[in-house]
């Protein structure tokens, strides 16, 4: 199999592609339903959410079986919808390509079968319904992301999912952390939104047009400057969505959501959009070399700080937060390296997915076996109880430390060995944070599941319902075998190039290369590190104090401290100066003023006294000032 | 058919008829039914306009003060049109919020509603006006109905609050009073047709002049910073059915004149005044929404926002002038803007009405947890903040977009600035959602009811268009962009410079 040019766009609307709005249309009617039909559909409501969902993935399958129908220069099939703003975007339209397709079937594969654990793990909330109707919103919205076939529509799911995000986080809101952790998303996330809103306007001033075929074709019109600042721009709004640096302080506090929402949303999917929009206008960045490097430095620089942040975290959402920020850093890194790192950028994305949506669910399943605790301090040798938890929890955790054969050996070692060919520096550097990765993973496991028993009084951990299990194992055989089906032989690169195009010399694998090696020793020496402080050692319940570095990765490596320092408090002082100039400057001047026509500030409070005689001076008065006009003009 | 004249008839018919009621709940049904029969014959009306027939539809013309060459000349082109239709859709809307509003004071619940009336009689003929006095006299005339609406049936300190309208309006007005009249003496024609006016004041210091009265008048109405101070006193004083109409169709007459007067008129002016007013415009942009962050008022904070919006919607106008290559946009997104504006903020100022009514406070330190006893209530803030906050879906990411793209052609920090506005606009509204309707339930609001039928039946219509046309905006936008694309062949700026852009490269 050789790999394909990008092809261009075939209108096309038969079959299941054509019918791909459904897949959009269809969970966003289950939302519809849910949230119009109120309390009526309380009894169903998690049914129908969870029908939609696999409805949904149904349309998405059979519109990626008939796309692999058509030969590879035809597979990218355009479906136009409907006339949407004219002059700007005309024709609204969805474009099912090997990316886009890819996309739907992780959103609503791994969406369906969070949809089903959330059956059980939802089960005693009153307001289940409501969460369905949510969750269906969000896979809606995302889908309509990815689907899109022009940026202003990209934009409107990548809001879309944003709310939903802020729904979701925020969807216990009686807890004031948890609303506080919603707002502080959105609004971090709209940071990111003004970088994407600025370069749509550029790219339309640019090219007269912002659907993908009528920008990426001719990208290369345009000159480097402009590529440039659309490429960074771009790039500010993927840090604000997939939490890269500087914009990542929102994730971890998103973990005050349920946790199969952080599951799907802040780890599976909704983050990795960051990733999806910069291998999508894939040809503004190719030619642009400084705003690729400044993508790179920002994948790197954050796959490591989330690495770190991962290390010190007692909360087990918290640290497998960290660990997701530092997996998109991957993820980011190999998309700034161009066609060579799209496909591993992609197909690390989609075995995250799995084994990430796995581990989270895993975690939802101990908490829900725990009372809702999350600190690992107070977890321990949960293996014996929770053993379907363990084993799926188990694959996941081999997996995501790139152990051999296992996924994310396949995709993170692809990242590693592009990085390395494009620069050194930077491959070393995601060697180093896959030792890490070996490092905190571990600790995490060995917290959890191994050692002495370390839990409250209260606890009587269970195994989860199969509700909750069946998709834990559903995740697991993705997590295990999904790495090597895509990326020996080249499969999925080969697949993916008619959307995204190819490196002229398409990658082997090679099992022993230097830096794979260097990166299984780390990760075995960051495991065993990791067994001897927190598997073989007594875990201490309370935290010690640590080194100041342990305490610089425990406060999110000084983030918030940051923000507040440079925008909250200057914030809060710039409300309250311009309220009170708003009241006593702007508003006092001018009332002075009136009151200096009026005589005296005394007249102009008994003019306000008694309004009709007030009003009628008024008018006597401005009848007076009108004749007067009229004479001076009338002289001219 | 005189359309317009029996639009405003019929209104005007209705409020004396009102008044004729004795009995306040059949003046109320009267008044529903008045503003629904508006609202059909409008939407009738509507259907008949052709959207690429001629420039000025429904006209009507009388000679009414020959002496001076006054007309009452009545058309409507699409931006009208769309205005008016704004219009009497929330008359109905805002009749059926305020059933019980009227009813705390001393003063006669029949002569609220007749007000209402009245202004929608004014309103319509505001925008309808197609002779420069006539339209002078209704946009003095819209003072009184709503001076004495906020004056007699607002809050405690309504008197200041409806003087200080009344104030700030009559000195602008004044302005624009001289302003037209010397437009009449220069342009000497015995006319003040607006038609036979565009084009005759060619001297550009004349045109400085003129521009200037014509445009303190709007800054003041639309309000323009720093001319805003009189609308967050009124709009906190009304009732929440006043502050909608006040916020969301009189206010628009500033940026509407500034559009169809300003910048036809005085087209020469206005691109000489471009830069000095898009600062303000942008300065009203991020400035009303730090201050609208910092209220702890909610009705207050409303207004504030609405003094970020008007910052955008000036922005659009005045990105209409010469040389834009985004001019088109600009305009019809400026106008699509005042309409989703009118949808939002009335929806905003309604339901936060109706908190207020239940909870007897407009303060937000004395809510909390509203969600958990009135889930229907704060979804429904909840859509409406978000529809304030522009979050695509909803109407106003249309308009907002098209505004910032349309400008950004030509006034790139200007427009780069104004965007960082979106970042407010999430702040202050979901800051407003989390304090009051989030966390654990205050004591003072555990008993507090969710909607009821009547006020289910206020929200649906706003909401549902609020979603339609964030997904479907093309019927208005077919019947606005003929109307700006006239507007701007009097600006000068034709649709060939539309096809000039920079950045492209010929070739490679």
């Amino acid at each position: 199999m050789e790999a394909a040019e990008i092809a261009s766009i075939t209108q096309h609307s038969g079959g299941a592609i054509g019918a791909a709005w459904l897949m959009i249309a269809l969970p966003l009617v289950g939302a519809a339903v849910l949230l119009l039909g109120g309390r009526r559909t309380d009894k169903f409501g998690h049914l129908l959410g969870v029908l939609m969902a696999v409805a949904s993935f149904v349309v998405a399958a059979l519109a990626f079986v008939q796309l692999l129908g058509f030969a590879p220069g035809e597979r990218r099939r355009g479906v136009s919808l409907f006339e949407f703003i004219p002059g700007l975007v005309d024709k609204v339209g969805l474009l099912v390509d090997p990316l886009s397709i890819s996309f739907c079937l992780l959103i609503t594969g791994v969406g369906s079968l969070i949809h089903v654990y959330s059956i059980g793990y939802m089960a005693h909330d009153p307001n289940r319904r409501r969460f369905f109707a949510y969750l269906n919103l969000f896979v809606a919205a995302m889908l309509l992301l990815v689907l899109a076939d022009n940026y202003l529509a990209l934009f409107v799911g990548w809001e879309g999912v944003g709310l939903a995000s802020y729904l979701l986080i925020g969807f216990w809101q009686h807890k004031p952390s948890a609303a506080t952790a919603a707002k502080k998303a959105f609004i971090v996330n709209r940071v990111g939104d003004v970088g994407l809103l600025i370069a749509m306007f550029t790219i339309f001033a640019t090219f007269h047009s912002l659907t993908f075929s009528g920008v990426l074709d001719r990208a290369g019109d345009a000159s480097q400057g402009t590529l440039t600042a659309i490429g960074l721009l771009l790039l500010v709004g993927a840090c604000g969505k997939s939490a890269q640096l500087p914009l990542q302080s929102w994730l971890l506090d998103a973990m005050e959501g349920p946790t199969p929402v952080s599951a799907l949303i802040h780890a599976a999917t909704m983050v990795t959009a960051g990733v999806y929009l910069i291998v999508r206008s894939g040809p503004i960045f190719e030619g642009t070399g400084t705003a690729q490097l400044v993508v790179t430095i920002v994948g790197v620089a954050t796959l490591l700080a989330g690495a770190i942040i991962g290390t010190a975290k007692d909360d087990i959402k918290k640290a497998l937060a960290g660990s997701t920020m530092s997996q998109i850093g991957y993820m980011v890194l190999a998309a700034g390296v161009g066609p060579a790192g799209y496909a591993f950028a992609i197909a690390h994305l989609i075995t995250h997915g799995f084994f990430k949506a796995d581990m989270f669910l895993g975690a939802g399943s101990v908490m829900h076996a725990m009372n809702d605790e999350v600190d690992m301090r107070k977890y321990g040798g949960l293996r014996k109880v929770m053993p379907i938890t363990f084993a799926t929890f188990l694959v996941g955790y081999l997996a995501i430390i790139g152990f051999p054969l296992l996924s994310g050996y396949f995709t993170k070692d692809g990242i590693i060995e592009t990085a390395m060919e494009h620069s050194a520096v930077l491959g070393w550097l995601a060697v180093l944070g896959a030792g890490i990765t070996g490092f905190y993973m571990s600790r995490l496991v060995f917290m959890t599941f191994f050692g002495k028993k370390r839990w409250d009084a209260k606890a009587h951990p269970h195994e989860s319902p199969a509700v909750m299990t069946v998709p834990l194992l559903l995740l697991s055989i993705g997590s295990i075998a999904l790495g090597a089906y895509l990326i020996l032989g080249n499969r999925f690169m080969i697949f993916l190039s008619p959307a995204v195009g190819a490196p002229e010399h398409l990658p082997e694998f090679h099992p022993f290369s230097a830096p794979g090696l260097a990166t299984l020793a780390l990760v075995a020496i960051g495991a065993a590190f990791a067994w001897l402080r927190y598997g073989a050692a007594e875990v201490p319940a309370t935290a010690p104090r640590g080194s100041f570095l342990t305490t610089f990765a425990r406060r999110d490596l000084y983030g918030d401290a940051l923000n507040e320092a440079l925008f909250m408090r200057p914030g809060q002082w710039l409300t309250r100066l311009a309220v009170f100039f708003d009241n006593r400057g702007v508003d006092g001047l001018v009332n002075g003023l009136a009151a200096s026509i009026g005589g005296s500030s005394g007249r102009l409070r008994r003019v306000q006294t008694g309004f009709v005689r007030s009003y009628a001076l008024s008018i006597f008065v401005g009848a007076a000032v009108l004749v007067g006009a009229w004479f001076v003009v009338g002289n001219l | 058919m005189p359309w317009l004249s029996t639009l405003m008839g019929v209104s005007v018919l209705g409020a004396l008829g009102v008044t004729l009621i004795r009995n306040d709940k059949l003046a109320k049904q009267f008044t529903l039914l008045v503003s629904l029969i508006v609202l059909a014959l409008t939407v009738t009306m509507a259907v008949q306009f052709s959207p690429n027939g001629d420039q000025w539809q429904f006209q009507e013309n009388h000679s009414w003060i020959p002496a001076f060459g006054v007309n009452y000349s009545l058309a409507v082109d699409g931006i009208a049109l769309v205005l008016i239709l704004l219009s009497v859709i929330l008359v109905p809307i805002v009749v059926l919020a305020s059933w019980h509003d009227a009813e705390k004071g001393k003063r006669s619940v029949r002569t609220y509603f007749s007000l209402i009336l009245v202004l929608e009689a004014m309103m319509i003929g505001v925008f309808a006006a197609t002779d420069v006095f006539l339209f002078y006299v209704f946009f003095e005339a819209m003072l009184i109905p709503m001076y004495f609406m906020i004056g007699s049936y607002g809050g405690p300190q309504r008197a200041y609050a409806s003087v200080k309208f009344l104030l700030y309006s009559l000195f602008g007005g004044l302005l624009m009073l001289v302003a037209v009249i010397a437009l009449y003496s220069i342009a000497g024609k015995n006319t003040f047709m607006l038609s036979d006016l565009i084009g005759t004041i060619q001297d550009v210091n004349t045109q400085k002049w003129l521009f200037l009265g014509f445009f303190v008048a709007f800054a003041i109405k639309a309000p323009l910073w720093p001319f805003h101070t009189w609308l967050p006193d009124a709009a906190a004083q009304a009732p929440a059915g006043a502050a909608v109409l006040l916020v969301g169709v009189l206010d628009k007459v500033g940026t509407f004149g500034m559009m169809r007067f300003c910048l036809q008129l005085f087209p020469d002016a206005a691109a000489y005044f471009t830069p000095l007013v898009i600062v303000l415009a942008v300065i009203g942009v991020i400035y009303g929404a730090i201050v609208a962050i910092g209220q702890t008022d909610m009705m207050r904070l409303i207004a504030y926002t609405s003094v970020s919006h008007f910052g955008l919607i000036t922005l659009g106008v005045f990105a209409m002038t010469k040389g834009n290559p985004g001019a088109q946009d600009a305009g019809t997104g400026a106008t699509l803007y005042m309409v989703n504006h009118g949808f939002s903020t009335g929806a905003l100022f309604l339901i936060v009405g109706f908190l207020i009514y239940r909870r007897g406070s407009k303060f937000i330190p004395d809510y909390g947890g509203v969600q958990k006893v009135a889930p229907i209530l704060a979804g429904t803030f909840l859509v409406a903040g978000l529809s304030s906050l522009s979050l695509p879906g909803l109407s106003t990411f249309v308009s907002e977009f098209m505004v910032l793209a349309g400008a950004y052609r030509l006034h790139v920090p200007a427009t780069v600035i104004a965007t960082m506005g979106v970042i407010l606009a999430a702040i202050y509204i979901l800051w407003m959602y989390q304090r009051t309707m989030n966390g654990p339930t205050a004591e003072s609001v555990k008993t507090l009811p969710d909607l009821n039928a009547r006020e289910k039946w206020v929200v649906a219509p706003l909401v549902a268009l609020l979603l339609v046309f964030g997904f479907y905006p093309k019927p208005l936008l077919d019947v606005i962009n003929p109307a700006v694309k006239d507007t701007l062949s009097s600006v000068s700026v034709t649709a060939d410079q539309a096809a000039a852009a920079p950045g492209v490269k010929e070739g490679k």
